[in-house]
């Protein structure tokens, strides 16, 4: 089972480095583009067979580690 | 004073913090990172600057998480006394020890040079060797040193005197200008500039010094 964990800023955090590549879009010539947020994505292989606890498990890993929910926030995916 | 200096892979100030301390009349025990528990009669515990796990996946994240970190956040737990400088900031913060996050600087830029700092409280073991409000000269060096909290924890920290010092001019875009933070019972502190790269003319200035100084008055009765 695998499981992909997107992990984003929250809301109203500043991101500088988006921002930069928003600036640098527009030096490109891309005018249209308003704004620009970078996360990341975390997949993971799991042995788990059960969607319910991976799941739950990994959210665990989200708050303990995966995440800095301080200031960012994370969404998970189980296939 | 006892001092315990933690070392994980990727930390690089760790000699110059120990070597800050001992100047100011310390006995340093290094801690490797792979013990999981600090030596007897610590009194104090610093986590050094650098690229602890390379920087991997947030700066500081694994390091707080690993098993000396846990025994770090214990010690803290227990109304232990803790100094976490550049690298060591962003542990303690991921370790919850300290309010807040520290995010990549604004200007993107991996800032290395000497600041000026206010010393924005003396009520602490660390700033209690400056007078309120004292400019003093300490180099910082990093690329994530943008100090961001929310506005609810800002207005916290500021309304208990929790601000231990302020950049005269902000170099990263940190809300506030906050350079240091002190936890609740302002025995840890976190800084992102670098007091043991100031305790001696021959690195350019000896401002860093008072801060070990007052430590070591503090804590020799302790």
């Amino acid at each position: 089972m695998k499981a992909r964990v997107h992990v984003m800023l929250k809301d109203g955090v500043l991101d500088p480095q988006g921002e930069a590549v928003r600036h640098a879009l527009g030096h490109m010539g891309f005018g249209g583009v308003e704004g620009v947020r970078q996360g990341k994505v975390i997949e993971l292989d799991l042995s788990a067979t059960d969607a319910a606890s991976a799941e739950a498990e990994v959210k665990e890993m989200c708050e303990k580690l995966l995440a800095n929910t301080v200031i960012e926030k994370y969404t998970i995916e189980i296939a | 004073m006892k001092a315990a200096v933690i070392t994980f892979p990727g930390s690089n100030c760790d000699r110059d913090l120990s070597m800050a301390f001992a100047a100011a009349g310390a006995d340093v025990v290094k801690v490797w990172h792979k013990e999981t528990a600090l030596p007897e009669g610590i009194d104090i515990i610093g986590v050094p600057g650098g690229f602890s796990y390379g920087d991997y996946l947030r700066c500081g994240a694994i390091a707080s998480r690993s098993p000396i970190g846990q025994a770090v956040a214990d010690f803290a737990g227990k109304g232990g006394y803790v100094i976490g400088i550049c690298n060591g900031f962003q542990v303690l913060t991921e370790m919850r020890l300290l309010p807040g996050a520290l995010m990549r600087n604004a200007g993107l830029k991996f800032v290395s040079k000497p600041l000026a700092l206010r010393v924005a409280t003396t009520d602490s073991a660390y700033t209690s060797g400056y007078e309120a409000g004292q400019e003093i000269v300490i180099p910082v060096a990093h690329h994530d040193g943008n100090y961001q909290i929310d506005p609810e924890g800002l207005a916290r920290i500021e309304g208990e005197d929790r601000v231990a010092f302020r950049y005269v001019e902000n170099p990263n875009g940190s809300v506030d200008d906050i350079a240091g933070v002190l936890s609740e019972n302002r025995r840890v502190l976190g800084m992102m500039p670098h007091p043991e790269r100031a305790i001696e003319a021959a690195q350019g200035g000896a401002d860093g010094a008072a801060l070990f100084r007052a430590l070591s008055g503090m804590l020799a009765t302790a």
